[in-house]
């Protein structure tokens, strides 16, 4: 990747809030301490599925110290992220759906009197039998948990057909059908969420929080709370991680807001560890079945994928996680035939949505082990059976997807030489195995949450005499260095370090809207929008400077914080005097850029979950050794390629890389969210094992790309894909090591042993999930492939419908 | 409401008097008593290590300790680690490497960091891996952190830290 034309882009710099975070300096949302300040405490639902009969706060309000105590009745306005449910109460009303929903809310002088009077407050439950698992939620029932549901609790279903599949899987030489399951876990950020309201006596109301999407909670607090959104200033601060689990509008935001209006004080909430839990909106679990055709020479011919995801009490993000189940299978293979069955159930559990990878890990998990064995079965090499496979460039995919760059070959080709894949791969002493995956991931959804065609993102800049920038945008960092892109971005365009920048960010009353760090959007679309912004700022410097400099604007650069003739560069100004030139000719400076996807191509319904600007891809090879006294795995090194397009800081990536790997290990291995009679069985980081720094092997990066002409500068994803080859490379590794196949993740060491228990029977040597339970869809489409004539629309085909996968 | 008593302790080598009831814990009282907000919390029961603090150079969780046990000790936050207005070679290392993502972690494993150095001023990767173990952090997947106290280890601030004990 030559990178070399750049000053700024392409170099590994410290991030611009890298010595405050190493200096304590950053101001977290728990850190936020406001005079006359009361504290409030949640008390949650402690049954799974209940109706409430009564609820007595008396003694909670005699308390001394307590100043408010709330309830559901108060805010009778749901609210959800999508558009399509909005199905949350601030406080729950009538039933409640998960242990850990919060009922009421305390302010009080200080968070321990806050607590107690939350733990006085006495709710009367009707327990009704709570749904807690897939073929639970798939079962007809008279007391469904949502009345919205599609059917039951089957909170929706999906049929897409793009194309004959039942024809594509006939005329293949090799038709392999595998049940996969990929089990919950969660993000588990290190800093608790936390929020502090303040509603000020002028009638504004001020919240700071700890959210990867300021702009969609100013909107939720506008609906609940019937306030003017100019009146309502949402701050994102600094997020201490978030992984797609701050992403949801969060009932104690909207809680401690009312709290300060019932009081007229600030109020702070900051959530336990064990609330952390309950907030969720994690990976969903999802049961899988693969049906994939192929030629002998190892041709895919068709698949067809069907996914039930357990979506928890809410619906969160879950009808786009639903979708998203499905969409990328197509984005890495060349897919002729696709058909998609995906539903989602709820259960009573705490809600699932979008983490690292939105509903993309539990698919890709499937096709990338059901690709091992198809190319064992074939007597394959597993990396030669998916170079045969390629998508194009600048193609679209059976569902309509557009394709831009794919770096995916140079992916697999790089992960294989540097891991030294043709010397170990079923080569390897029993007991040691390599494992390949390969992944896809968006750079940013094409669609914005509620459908509308203004910019999904925008950037201000304000240009001082002082020769200082400041950038302003929506864009929330959550420790990813959002922040920092903007500011190499604009200082590359305007020839200026990134020190003279300051950047300004997710402030709903001083930044245009971005709508959120989430989707791996960010770097696109805000380095887009500040591209634009940048560039028209340095028309302006350049109009002014070509006529003190009289040299024409054409010959002029901005470089090495100066303006200057590249004719003779002896001639030039500083970049300080450059604004003020434009400033005595054209008054204060100041420009904004702003960034929309292209249009999608695909004109079906569910066609807007999947399009993306363009698509990241990664591959990984993971060596383990596999104890088969014990099954325990030990991870010797993980391989990564990524083809990030171009990097704008390579040190960033790689992070990103790095602690995408990471969480990947973590989910492959022992991450498992798991439901005792209804209660969470291990919400504490104690309880629920997270990888630490003893159990991290070696990550060998390798970058690849060319540069999308999409993405700013041309860049692409990172912060999400490098997560997809892991858990199904762990999975091929083991198989490759020990022989045994879990098709299911976490892959534990009681499954291993399983496994070969099995095998030393002489059974198949397989663990995992044998038959989903039976879903009735409703409201299949069919969609004719691109190479098939088609124009991206649907037809209705309800009898398509009823075929199964 | 609690009551207070008057607790005694001794901060980044200053003297403090809180009033505070027996019970608070260190991380409370640096927090919300002496505004020292450089020490997070992430889960206030002693699982995570976001909340070390060093205690006579020794890492603790400030979340499990009580004031009215270290009197007599001095206690290292985050906030103590610069000396004269000069960054810590650690701070500067972390920042370099990118080792501080979305830094909610970085102030307690700094501090694990610095007693590590501070006893072994080049240790073996083994010996920072176990040294951490008990600090979780979600973003970096923690190789970063690694290499961040390997650079510090040997840069020459670290040299002449060591010159300056001896």
């Amino acid at each position: 990747m030559p990178q070399t034309e750049f000053n700024i882009i392409g170099r590994s710099l410290r991030k611009v809030d890298a010595l405050d975070k190493c200096t304590g300096q950053t101001l977290f949302a728990d850190d936020i301490a406001l005079p006359n300040m009361l504290h409030a405490r949640l008390l949650r639902s402690t049954r799974p599925y209940a109706r409430i009969r009564s609820i007595d706060i008396s003694a909670a309000e005699a308390m001394e110290g307590v100043n408010a105590v709330l309830l559901g009745g108060a805010l009778p306005i749901t609210f959800g992220i999508l558009p399509v449910s909005q199905d949350e109460h601030t406080l729950a009303i009538e039933t409640v759906r998960y242990v850990g929903e919060p009922v009421a809310a305390v302010a009080a002088v200080d968070e321990e009197t806050a607590e107690e009077a939350a733990r006085a407050i006495r709710v009367d439950y009707e327990d009704f039998t709570p749904v807690m698992s897939i073929p639970d939620g798939v079962t007809d029932t008279d007391n469904p948990i949502h009345s919205y549901a599609e059917a039951g609790n089957i909170h929706k279903s999906v049929a897409l057909d793009f194309g004959d599949t039942d024809q594509a899987l006939a005329d293949a030489d090799l038709v392999l059908d595998d049940r996969f399951f990929y089990q919950g876990n969660t993000h588990l950020p290190m800093e608790q969420h936390a929020a502090v309201a303040h509603a000020r006596p002028d009638g504004k109301l001020v919240l700071w929080s700890s959210t990867q999407t300021p702009h969609y909670v100013h909107r939720a607090l506008e609906r609940v709370l019937e306030m003017p959104a100019h009146r309502i200033q949402v701050i994102a601060t600094p997020n201490g991680g978030g992984f797609g689990g701050k992403s949801d509008p969060f009932s104690h935001e909207i809680a401690v807001a009312k709290l300060s209006l019932m009081t007229g004080r600030p109020v702070k909430i900051a959530l336990t560890r064990e609330e952390v839990f309950y907030c969720h909106r994690g990976r969903h679990p999802v049961l899988m079945r693969s049906r994939l055709g192929l030629r002998s020479d190892g041709t895919i011919t068709g698949m067809q994928f069907e996914t039930i995801l357990d979506g928890g009490a809410f619906g969160s993000y879950g009808v786009a996680s639903t979708y998203y189940t499905g969409a990328l299978q197509t984005t890495t293979y060349h897919i002729p035939a696709y058909r998609f069955r995906g539903a989602r159930v709820f259960t009573n559990k705490p809600p699932c949505g979008p983490k690292r990878g939105h509903g993309t890990p539990q698919p890709r998990f499937g096709l990338e082990v059901q690709l091992d064995k198809a190319a064992e079965r074939l007597g394959m090499d597993p990396a030669e059976l998916r170079l045969r496979n390629l998508v194009k460039p600048n193609s679209l995919t059976a569902n309509w997807l557009r394709i831009r760059t794919v770096g995916l070959r140079q992916c697999i080709e790089k992960v294989v030489e540097a891991s030294g894949w043709k010397d170990k791969h079923r080569k390897l002493p029993f007991g040691r195995g390599v494992g390949l995956a390969c992944g896809c991931y968006l750079t940013g959804a094409g669609l914005p949450i509620y459908w509308n065609n203004m910019p999904q993102s925008g950037v201000q800049l304000k240009l001082d005499r002082s020769g200082l920038v400041t950038i302003f945008c929506g864009s929330t960092d959550i420790g990813q260095g959002s922040d920092s892109i903007l500011a190499y971005i604009v200082a590359e365009i305007l020839g200026i370090e990134p020190d003279a920048t300051r950047v300004l960010t997710a402030d709903t009353d001083l930044t245009p809207v971005d709508l959120g760090s989430y989707s791996s959007r960010v770097t696109l679309m805000t380095g887009n929008a500040a591209i634009e912004a940048a560039e028209r700022a340095r028309e302006i410097l350049f109009e002014s400077v070509s006529a003190k400099l009289e040299v024409p604007s054409e010959r002029l650069v901005a470089a090495g914080g100066r303006i200057f003739d590249s004719a003779d560069p002896k001639v030039h100004v500083e970049f300080a005097r450059a604004v003020q030139l434009a400033e005595a000719r054209h008054g204060m400076v100041g420009t904004i850029g702003s960034y929309k996807p292209p249009a999608s191509d695909a004109r079906f319904k569910g066609g807007g979950v999947g399009p993306s600007p363009t698509y990241s891809y990664s591959a990984a090879v993971i060596e383990v050794e596999v104890d088969p006294e014990t099954g325990i795995i030990v991870l010797e090194k993980v391989w990564v390629t990524h083809d990030i397009g171009r990097s704008i800081n390579p040190m960033l990536v790689i992070g990103q890389v790095e602690g995408s790997i990471y969480m990947g290990l973590g989910e492959a291995l022992m991450e498992e969210q798991e439901f005792r009679l209804g209660v969470h069985k291990t919400p504490s980081m104690l309880d629920y094992k997270s990888p630490t720094s003893m159990d991290m092997c070696p990550i060998e990066t390798i970058l690849v790309g060319e540069p999308d002409p999409q993405g700013p500068f041309g860049a692409k994803e990172v912060g999400q894909g490098p997560l997809l080859p892991v858990p199904p490379a762990v999975s091929n590794a083991v198989y490759d090591a020990v022989g045994v196949r879990v098709d299911e993740i976490p892959v534990t060491p009681e499954r291993i042993l399983e496994g070969l228990r099995r095998k030393e029977r002489g059974g198949d040597p397989r663990v995992g999930p044998d038959n989903l339970p039976e879903v009735h869809y409703r409201d299949g489409l069919h969609v004719s492939p691109p190479w098939e004539g088609g124009d991206g629309t649907a037809s209705e085909r309800p009898d398509y419908a009823r075929k199964g996968v | 409401m609690r009551t207070s008593s008057l607790i005694r302790l001794s901060v980044n080598g200053e003297q403090h008097e809180v009033a505070a009831p027996m019970s608070k814990t260190l991380l409370e009282v640096l927090r919300e008593d002496l505004a020292l907000i450089g020490t997070k919390h992430g889960c206030e029961v002693g699982e995570c290590g976001t909340c070390a603090v060093l205690l006579d150079g020794q890492p603790v969780l400030s979340c499990l300790v009580l004031p009215c046990e270290i009197e007599g000790s001095d206690v290292t936050t985050v906030e103590g680690l610069a000396k004269g207005g000069r960054l810590d070679p650690l701070q500067e290392t972390f920042a370099d490497l990118g080792a501080a993502q979305c830094g909610y972690c970085t102030p307690g494993i700094l501090l694990v960091a610095r007693a590590l150095l501070d006893e072994d001023p080049s240790p073996s990767r083994e010996a920072i891996e176990e040294a951490l173990g008990g600090n979780l952090c979600r973003c970096t997947g923690y190789l970063k952190i690694f290499e961040a106290i390997e650079m510090a280890a040997s840069s020459s601030g670290e040299e002449e830290r060591a010159h300056a004990a001896d």
